[in-house]
């Protein structure tokens, strides 16, 4: 991949590196996107397929408003005693012979997992989808110690062979359809190990049979795996993945090494708090009662020799932050990105992190802080809707997190003089209406675009046209329409 | 012990200093203590795609003999702690999994043979343990068919019935259908890298 990662000299402590560099701001590189019809086509396709799906398996748990409720508050009441929880799973894990080590950032955490990987004497690896892996930039940081990551998740997959980003939580190819694929593995998987079969076509189920056998020797003969988790639960020392394809099962159990990145707020405190999240996650993501496959341990298993590895990454940060630390309590469903009418035009590039949609715009800034143009520009990639907060399986109020974040982010000069003037004509209504008068004059000036700095406001919207007259004045002529 | 250790935990503690706890309210329905239905499980099955024959325990020899024959499979991984009378009308060759085979030997084999610990009638899952019978993970996942018996007794209503029956210390894999993939414009394809193939038989 072609990630410029940045190098630790030149980065200050307090900036968190979230898997892609925070670069133009998001209306930049959501009117790009808006521009790209393919891409249009193929997010509002899957984001509306999966949609219907989860809306019609939600609504046959009768007790789906008690689940969410539980599942807030276990989150909430996990959060409140983080500390505590994180050193009884360290125990637990422990005793179960794994090995717990702890990563204050992205760079910690690279270095520890490239020093296991290279005790091993191992130089290739083969990894389970993880959001973590992907904020730290892992594979990434692995090369440059000269080892090799292989995504085995199909999208993953396809993200990686095309040299291309993910865009989504879940589906990390949700922007490619099934000819881009194609071309993707005809062209590339050469290039990686075996090579796509010479008739592929474009039908899925020959495009997976591409990726199982191009995948399946690799499984069969690599030593170490990488892997996030889903849970990890603090009484018992268990972790949880959940899966569809069977790579994961694959990464967990053969090679002989196994190292999860686990972010700190993936804790659960109980064994028994599963009955509620292993409810809410399929449901809400894949739209699926149960996703294909669950894999569950405990410290070394098998003969296996287990690392894990807990991330804070500016993960207390948020922590800290009264309204926005409900952000941590989420699962990832990717749900609040399905129903965002926003994520549904731009889709996940525009967001300039790992971690896109509604989630993403409240979690990139308070993860990275507000200093650059895009994270500030981030609380705004939003209509305030309310879709991304109704379908949330933990009840996270995305909504009043983004004004919480927006009152925060310093507005530029021309809106708030804009703000000002407003407020100078509104305050009498005579000033209003006097106002409103001139304006109806001059309303054949009225330009498309605004000028010099408000061309901002324009560029995003059409100007509305200036009414003859204003609606008061129509009113005291009329007399309300009855003249 | 480690310096960042005490750094994240002492983060921790100054973030949530003075935040008040939150109970946790469990209105949802929790164990039900009552069977699960055989007629739902049976029906979530096939919404996955798997294979379903619902037979008596004098049937389960014939039954599984026939799978495997109309399948085609030579030979077949059979666990230890498999019931033998299970087998005994089998025609292929029975691969026993103690000294554990290699992955690849694994992926030479045409099936595998197993029971489970439980299984969950509202979503239709089978969950093993590596208990008797069901042999360690990689006997289920590599080859690219898999047989699994069912008794009826291990059929619960729900999540929470099957969480509480578990032990979280035990390796644990909850499997749905057949290994599958939404990837392609969020398609359901059957069958990527775990058994493309899913048969389930519920003794009855
Ligand atoms: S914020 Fe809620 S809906 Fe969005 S991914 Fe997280 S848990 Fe799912």
């Amino acid at each position: 991949m072609s990630a410029e990662r940045p190098r630790s000299p030149e980065r200050p402590e307090s900036v968190t590196f979230l898997g892609m560099p925070a670069t133009r701001p998001f209306p930049r590189n959501a009117a790009r996107a808006v521009r790209d019809s393919q891409l249009r086509f193929n997010l509002r396709k899957a984001t509306r397929t999966i949609r219907a799906r989860r809306a019609s398996v939600v609504a046959e748990v009768p007790d789906w408003a008690a689940l969410r409720e539980a599942g807030r508050a276990i989150k909430d009441h996990t959060l409140r005693n983080l500390d505590r929880y994180l050193v009884q799973l360290e125990e637990a894990v422990t005793a179960a012979g794994g090995h717990v080590h702890w990563a204050a950032d992205a760079d910690e955490a690279n270095e520890i997992v490239a020093g296991l990987v290279k005790a091993t004497g191992e130089t290739e690896v083969v990894k389970v989808k993880s959001m973590v892996t992907q904020e730290i930039g892992i594979n990434e940081a692995l090369l440059d110690h000269g080892i090799t990551a292989y995504e085995t998740d199909l999208a993953e997959l396809i993200v990686q062979l095309g040299d291309d980003r993910p865009s989504h939580i879940l589906v990390p190819a949700i922007h490619r359809n099934r000819a881009e694929i194609r071309e993707i593995f005809a062209g590339r998987m050469a290039g990686w190990g075996r090579p796509a079969p010479e008739d592929l076509t474009d039908d899925p189920a020959a495009l997976a049979e591409a990726a199982r056998l191009h995948l399946r020797e690799r499984f069969l003969k690599t030593k170490v795996a990488i892997s996030g988790a889903n849970f990890a639960i603090a009484e018992t020392g268990t972790l949880v993945v959940l899966e569809s394809e069977g790579n994961g099962r694959m990464c967990l159990t053969l090679p002989t090494t196994l190292i999860s990145v686990v972010g700190i707020e993936k804790v659960l405190p109980s064994w028994r708090d599963l009955e509620v999240f292993l409810q809410l996650l399929p449901r809400s993501s894949t739209g699926e009662r149960m996703n294909p496959y669950t894999s569950m341990w405990a410290g070394a298993t098998e003969g296996q020799e287990f690392h894990l590895v807990l991330l804070d990454n500016g993960r207390t940060r948020v922590l800290a932050d009264e309204v926005g630390r409900q952000a941590l309590r989420c699962i990832r469903c990717s749900a609040c990105l399905n129903v965002c009418p926003v994520y549904e035009r731009t889709g996940g590039h525009a967001y300039g992190s790992v971690y896109p949609g509604p989630i993403g715009a409240i979690l990139t800034p308070q993860l990275r802080g507000m200093g650059s143009e895009l994270d500030r520009s981030l609380p705004y990639a939003s209509s305030l809707c309310g879709a991304c907060y109704d379908v949330c399986p933990v009840a996270i109020d995305i909504p009043s997190v983004l004004v919480d974040l927006r009152a925060r982010a310093p507005h530029p000069w021309p809106e708030r003089a804009g703000m000002a003037a407003a407020g100078w004509v509104l305050r009498r209504s005579g000033r209003l209406a006097r106002m409103q008068r001139i304006g109806g004059r001059l309303r054949n000036l009225a330009p498309r675009r605004l000028p010099g700095p408000l061309a901002a406001w324009t560029d995003t919207r059409d100007l509305p046209e200036v009414p003859r007259e204003s609606f008061r004045d129509w009113w005291d002529r009329t007399d309300g329409g009855r003249r | 012990m480690s310096r960042s250790r005490d750094l994240i935990l002492a983060r921790v503690r100054r973030a949530v200093a003075g935040v008040p706890d939150v109970e946790v309210p469990r209105a949802y329905r929790g164990p039900s203590g009552t069977p699960g239905e055989i007629r739902l499980f049976e029906e979530r099955l096939r919404d996955y795609r798997a294979v379903v024959h619902v037979v008596d325990e004098a049937g389960v020899p014939e039954r599984v003999a026939r799978s495997l024959a109309e399948r085609g499979a030579r030979r077949v991984a059979v666990p230890g702690g498999f019931p033998a009378a299970w087998t005994a009308a089998v025609r292929a060759e029975r691969v026993a999994d103690e000294p554990p085979p290699t992955a690849a030997a694994l992926d030479a084999l045409d099936g595998v043979l197993t029971t489970c610990a439980v299984a969950v009638a509202e979503t239709g899952t089978i969950v093993m343990d590596a208990g008797p019978g069901q042999g360690r993970r990689a006997l289920s996942l590599v080859p690219d068919y898999h047989l699994c018996v069912v008794r009826a007794g291990q059929i619960v209503a729900g999540v929470p019935d099957a969480v509480a029956r578990l032990d979280p210390l035990r390796p644990l894999t909850w499997i749905s259908g057949p290994s599958a993939t939404s990837d392609i414009e969020l398609n359901r394809v059957e069958g990527v890298h775990g058994p493309r193939t899913l048969e389930v038989l519920i003794v009855a």
